[in-house]
């Protein structure tokens, strides 16, 4: 009896205490105190390069914002979850920095299978939530109040396929695909669906999962396809030992990939393997344009490396979030939603951001060939109908002092294909943009 | 045909590396009627002492045969004593309890060095120096074999051999026959089976560390979890040749590399998708169970009374 009593008297006082937790936590502070904003990502998981660029993009983000006197007055302050990569553990932190640390506002997740976990979270509590860098479309349909600063699949799909198709002069295509990942899955179907239509052939289709260990058998496969590119849509830790291990078969095709393989480690595991690889990505680092070197030299003093474009847009995603706030002049959850979805031509290190009617940031996106542990300019794609405005600092610039197609910058308008071309078809035969570095 | 030769090459490369870490398998429950499960996570704790040895004596640098075979050599030695170490303070001081006791004893040690390294490197996998300059060469028309693959057979191969030398032909060889008849009467005819027993882990570590460095060579990613998945494959492959059986955890390894490789290469021709690759070893295993519990190579063991 004496004990019932007493194990009653705990749980009344541990409720007493969470209750109190609750109603003062670090953000509940209305229009007063600094500004709580959570970020969560995978910090030690098979992702974690990802997870850390992002958060070194945030907090240099954050920072400066806070040096130039915060927002409306009040300074940030960005409370930051581990994930660890993993679906579940994503929603599970994402309640923890919503209830307990009563953020006002949510950035991440990279992968998109992480965000799609946590955004519905984010979404009945009513709590804005920028993803960076999640391609996957299904992310922001969740709801409203989610939202993202970048591109998503299908364009990004459909611009690998048209260099393919149309720079590369490919006719025949493998898709080596990461079977559990809805990004890697998203970015074959547009993938497919766009290097068809332009005359392609999708000669075979293998599929493996996070984790394993050797591909030689999927590889083998599409060898014996003779295809011209290989498509491996995957994130760089699985990407570079195929590349690696596509060499050891002696298979000649060069790999085209996304944005999940700019990572430093990726050069780790594919090494020289991945020489003549080609990726679509956000940004490239080697882009001339003030805006780009100033962000790449304050974020090499800070960190010591080279942004990859997830640090980039973990630094755009809390400069659009300061900027709504600012807007919406009220850390609220509805008008801030509102004012994240208003968003239109901010100018980010990333490209000029404009939110679209689903909330997905309409960007072109930037081709780069793998060389010698560099990503090499090549060329700049569009969106249908966008046109690149010569001012924009942050629309990659091509004519570099040392560029073979300097005359090339100015954007062709833009044909019934979900991407277009901005610059001469020259150049993918050519040798490509050296780097200033 | 170039396609099926190349098929056959690579799951014979990671059939090698299943028997490697099946051999110690074999021979502990040869010995000890135990079913070693941390076995697959000193091929782990092979990968990484391979990795460190790498970096701190400044072998990562570049392809360096030297290398190789000091961080080779070094990780199965340091792999060895580990194997002895967990011997020793987990399995010994339970030895005369029932066989359950020391079976759960093995998971628990398993799931600790896994979150052991977990806890202090992270579970992000890392990437393994190249030690070997890698180049394919090419045969039987159109398939290619790269020099990790030769190194992996060749490693392999010479450590098979020279395991079926200690076994047969050297004075501790016979002890640990004795032992694995019986050990009470071992023990009677004045064999030190504490030390046979302990060299029985010391040799099975090495092997799978070995299997962690060659694997490393091969895919240079490393990952604190990585012994999980290929350390219960190679268990399959001791059970699949008969558990206790030397040649026969080799058969094993081999066939379920194989087996493997095919359901990925062709398995999408008959419609079983390639992330079957890791069913196919647990559904040989039921098969190999339900018609012939002995294995392929096991002989009927008489229970004695």
């Amino acid at each position: 009896m004496k004990r019932t009593l007493l194990s009653l008297g705990l749980i009344a006082s541990l409720l007493f205490v969470f209750a109190c937790e609750r109603k003062g936590g670090p953000g509940a502070g209305g229009n007063s105190g600094p500004i709580v904003i959570g970020y969560y990502g995978d910090l030690t998981g098979r992702t974690s390069n990802f997870g850390q660029s992002t958060k070194n993009g945030v907090e240099m983000a954050a920072d400066e914002i806070n040096k130039a006197g915060g927002i409306n007055g009040r300074q940030v302050t960005i409370l930051s979850e581990d994930d660890e990569g993993r679906p579940e553990k994503a929603a599970t932190v994402v309640t923890k920095l919503i209830d307990q640390d009563r953020v006002v506002a949510l950035l991440g997740e990279v992968a998109s299978g992480n965000t799609l976990a946590a955004a519905p979270k984010a979404q009945a509590a009513k709590v804005p939530m920028i993803s960076p860098s999640s391609t996957n479309p299904a992310v922001t349909q969740v709801g409203d109040y989610i939202s993202r600063v970048c591109f998503i699949d299908p364009f990004q799909g459909a611009v690998m396929a048209k260099f393919a198709a149309n720079t590369l002069k490919a006719k025949k295509a493998a898709i080596m695909l990461d079977f559990n990942s809805p990004y890697s899955r998203g970015l074959t179907e547009f993938f497919e669906a766009s290097f068809t239509k332009l005359g392609g052939q999708i000669v075979n289709k293998q599929s493996y999962t996070q984790g394993d260990r050797d591909y030689k058998g999927q590889l083998t496969a599409i060898r014996s396809t003779n295809p011209d590119v290989i498509y491996v849509p995957g994130y760089y830790g699985e990407v570079g030992v195929i590349a690696k291990q596509a060499k050891q078969l002696d298979i000649k095709a060069p790999l085209l990939g996304g944005d999940g393989w700019d990572s430093t480690q990726l050069w780790d595991l594919g090494g020289d393997a991945l020489n003549g690889d080609y990726i679509s990505n956000h940004y490239s680092v080697d882009d001339p344009s003030p805006a780009i070197q100033k962000f790449v030299a304050a974020y090499k003093a800070r960190n010591g490396n080279v942004p990859d474009a997830l640090a980039a847009l973990g630094y755009d995603a809390m400069m659009v979030l300061a900027d709504s706030i600012k807007r919406a002049g009220t850390t609220e959850g509805p008008q801030l939603k509102d004012a994240i979805a208003a968003t239109r031509n901010f100018i980010g290190v990333t490209g000029t951001i404009s939110l679209d009617a689903e909330r997905n940031a309409v960007k072109p996106a930037v081709v780069l060939k793998l060389q010698d542990k560099k990503y090499i300019y090549v060329e700049t794609i569009y969106p249908e109908g966008m046109t690149a405005p010569a001012a924009s600092p942050a629309a990659p610039v091509t004519s570099s002092t040392d560029s073979p197609n300097a005359p090339a910058a100015a954007p062709a308008k833009a044909d019934t294909a979900p991407a277009v071309k901005a610059v001469s078809p020259a150049v993918g035969t050519k040798k490509p943009t050296p780097s200033p570095q | 045909m170039d396609t099926f030769v190349q098929q056959l090459i690579n799951g014979l490369t990671i059939g090698a590396i299943y028997a490697l870490i099946a051999l110690g398998y074999t021979m502990v429950y040869g010995i000890l009627r135990l079913i070693n499960f941390a076995h697959g996570d000193i091929y782990m704790v092979g990968a990484f002492v391979g990795y460190f040895l790498a970096f701190q004596l400044g072998f990562a640098t570049g392809p360096s045969l030297v290398g190789l075979t000091v961080v080779l050599i070094g990780s199965m030695i340091a792999a060895a004593l580990v194997g002895m170490a967990i011997e020793r303070f987990a399995y010994r001081p339970i030895r005369k309890y029932a066989r359950m006791t020391t079976l759960i004893t093995a998971i628990g040690v398993s799931l600790l060095i896994e979150n052991l390294f977990v806890a202090r490197l992270g579970a992000a996998p890392r990437a393994f120096p190249q030690l070997l300059r890698e180049q394919s060469y090419t045969l039987f028309g159109n398939a290619a074999i790269s020099k990790s693959q030769i190194l992996i057979f060749a490693v392999s191969i010479a450590l098979m051999i020279l395991l079926q030398w200690v076994i047969f032909k050297t004075k501790v060889g016979t002890a640990m026959r004795a032992v694995s008849f019986n050990l009470n009467s071992a023990k009677l005819m004045g064999i030190n089976t504490d030390f046979i027993i302990s060299f029985t882990f010391a040799l099975g570590s090495a092997l799978a560390a070995a299997g962690g460095v060659l694997t490393a060579q091969y895919n240079p990613q490393i990952d604190p979890l990585m012994g999980i998945i290929t350390g219960l494959k190679a268990f399959v492959a001791a059970v699949l040749g008969g558990i206790g059986n030397v040649p026969g955890a080799v058969l094993g390894g081999l066939l379920i590399g194989i087996a493997e490789t095919f359901v990925v290469g062709y398995g999408q021709n008959v419609g079983v998708p390639t992330t079957f690759r890791d069913a196919v070893a647990f559904a040989i295993l039921i098969l190999v169970l339900l018609f012939r519990p002995t294995g392929l190579l096991g002989s009927t063991v008489q229970e004695k009374v």
